[in-house]
């Protein structure tokens, strides 16, 4: 891609690539797992990747990470490259004995200062001595986070760091993502169901299914066709919070098609001024959480409790929106 | 003080003990129990076929085993068994064959038992300082790959990639664990090995808090179960591998009932003032 053209988006000079896959497949048993995929992440850039279950979302980061080899097409990573990776699964057997502290130090030797400093910025400082198969799905997650980024990495590659994280810790999570990807200029390649929250923190999505169906800024992808067909007419899966904002779509020829199926003149109202405010209406969501959360740590009682009260928060917001596949797994 | 032959046996004893510790950890970590069974099985082929080319017992065997896991590397990436049912497929064909072969040297007279239990008591200088010298040099390859073959252990695909070849580091591993029941083959015997590795591994489970204590702790207890076998066997006039094995045993039920609620107590005054 052209990145030397493009403006420095955060005051950083663009550099070349990171990471680079050129047409690239994976096939597995005879079948494509996933094909033609071209995605490129630079310093400082945060690409997202999303798709439905089986998409090649998982196989599209192992191949830039180099855990795959292509069976066609390139993968190329910049020499030297450091990379702090966030699994989608980790189980650790009972056998292992492992704690946090010793996780954090799993490839790489470091010191007891950087670690607490890094489980401090994702929120799991209190879990330093615990045990790692101990630890709930959250908590987990932020420990994984956390190791990754203990070693001030130059890529970071996240396979849905969110899961089983609760509302405002997916928020607090996606903030120190994209503050990250400024203070220590890694980029990131990021897989999410979510395409709502990442929003205001990805530079480039490219939605996956098996191929690559769209790209571009999360706005351009959140109104392509290829985008809606994929996620927007399906009921009560993990994007559904996503078509809870699209509840209409504008058809070629000017009329608005409902989320019922029904056809309309126009959207009677309940119209949005199309990208900005869909930017707004997330930014607005983050700020309402964030109250529940601050609301749910005055009260000082439980975690557990803290996470009901912002669990709450979340499903009032949706206003009858199934909840999303996160809060489901936990 | 080399001169007495239960000196000896205690000091191979030890060693063994000392070197499959560590590497007893990975098997149980990894879930390669049987994996070992089928490398030390081969030794029993690997000790047939030094006999029949006049050639170093245990540098055929560290071959034959080697050769082997390569083998079994090759097939599993194959996909066409799984990896048990080739595991059992290997390892018994190998014992098999191994006894065949010997069957037919009609002119090498040799102790069967001695091979497939140990003769530990018949432990020379020579063996002790092939023990120790091999035992020293497993050791010390294992601690330089310790960190990559542990992060390889935890999850393969974040230790690639995070710039470490899980591949690379499992073979190494794989020819280490040969290694060692080269070694160990006289001390246990082949029908044994797995057992010297992975009892000691299993009863450090309970006591440790981080793996690279656990595989302190596993050396140790081995030593303990070395030890109290071999006095054992002495007083009793049982066969020493197997009492080894039956001493190690006994350490790993006592590592299970006190230790089990000395934990849960400590976990739990953890967990109720932070």
């Amino acid at each position: 891609m052209n990145a030397m053209e493009k403006p420095a988006l955060s005051g950083q000079d663009r550099q070349a690539p990171l990471v680079r896959l050129e047409r690239a497949g994976v096939s597995s048993g005879g079948r494509w797992l996933v094909r033609g995929v071209d995605l490129s992440v630079s310093p400082g850039e945060i690409v997202t990747l999303i798709g439905p279950n089986g998409s090649g979302k998982s196989t599209s980061a192992k191949m830039a990470l180099g855990i795959l080899k292509p069976s066609e097409g390139k993968a190329e990573r910049k020499p030297g490259l450091k990379v702090g990776y966030v699994p989608q699964k980790l189980l650790v057997d009972w056998t292992l004995p492992l704690t946090v502290r010793r996780f954090m130090a799993l490839t790489v030797k470091l010191p007891d200062a950087r670690i607490l400093a890094a489980l401090e910025r994702t929120g799991a400082a209190h879990l330093m001595r615990a045990e790692v198969r101990h630890l709930s799905g959250g908590e987990l997650q932020r420990v994984l986070l956390a190791r990754a980024i203990a070693v001030s990495p130059d890529l970071l590659v996240l396979d849905e760091p969110v899961q089983g994280v609760d509302y405002s810790g997916e928020i607090a999570i996606y903030e120190l993502i994209s503050r990250l990807r400024t203070e220590i200029g890694c980029g990131v390649l990021m897989i999410s169901h979510d395409l709502h929250l990442v929003m205001a923190a990805t530079d480039q999505v490219i939605c996956l299914n098996g191929h690559v169906c769209c790209r571009g800024t999360p706005l351009v992808v959140s109104q392509s066709p290829a985008f809606l067909e994929l996620f927007g007419h399906r009921a009560g899966a993990g994007i559904a919070v996503y078509q809870h904002n699209h509840d209409h779509v504008h058809l070629p020829d000017g009329r608005v098609r409902h989320a019922d199926g029904t056809v309309s003149e126009d959207c009677a109202g309940e119209h949005c001024d199309a990208p900005h405010d869909h930017a707004d209406q997330a930014h607005d969501h983050c700020a309402h959480l964030d109250q529940g959360h601050s609301h749910a740590h005055g009260e000082s009682c439980g975690q557990g409790h803290s996470h009901d009260h912002s669990h709450h928060g979340h499903s009032r917001d949706q206003s009858g929106a199934p909840v999303k596949e996160t809060a489901d797994a936990r | 003080m080399l001169d007495d032959f239960f000196t000896r046996a205690i000091l191979a004893g030890l060693g063994v003990a000392i070197v499959a510790g560590p590497l007893g950890c990975f098997i149980v970590w990894r879930r390669m129990a049987y994996f070992g069974d089928t490398l030390s099985h081969g030794a029993l082929l690997g000790v047939a076929l030094s006999l029949l080319m006049q050639v170093n017992t245990t540098l055929t065997v560290f071959v034959v085993s080697s050769a082997l896991a390569v083998l079994l590397l090759l097939l599993r990436r194959q996909g066409t068994l799984s990896s048990d049912a080739l595991l059992g497929l290997l390892s018994h064909s190998a014992l098999a064959i191994g006894l065949v072969c010997l069957a037919f040297m009609t002119w090498v007279r040799i102790d069967l038992l001695g091979l497939l239990f140990g003769d530990i008591l018949a432990v020379n200088r020579q063996d002790l300082l092939l023990i120790y010298g091999g035992g020293v040099l497993v050791l010390a390859l294992l601690a330089w790959i310790w960190r990559p073959l542990f992060a390889a252990t935890v999850n393969p695909d974040l230790a690639a990639a995070e710039g470490i070849k899980p591949e690379r580091v499992n073979l190494v591993f794989t020819l280490l664990l040969a290694g060692v029941i080269a070694i160990a083959m006289k001390v246990v015997g082949v029908l044994l090995i797995t057992a010297l590795l992975i009892i000691p591994a299993a009863s450090a489970r309970r006591l440790s808090s981080g793996p690279e204590m656990m595989a302190v702790i596993a050396s140790l207890l081995g030593c303990v179960a070395v030890v109290a076998g071999l006095f054992g066997s002495l007083k009793w006039d049982s066969p020493s591998g197997p009492s080894i094995v039956v001493a190690a045993m006994g350490i790993f039920i006592v590592s299970l009932a006190p230790w089990e609620r000395l934990l849960a107590k400590r976990d739990f005054k953890r967990s109720t003032n932070p």
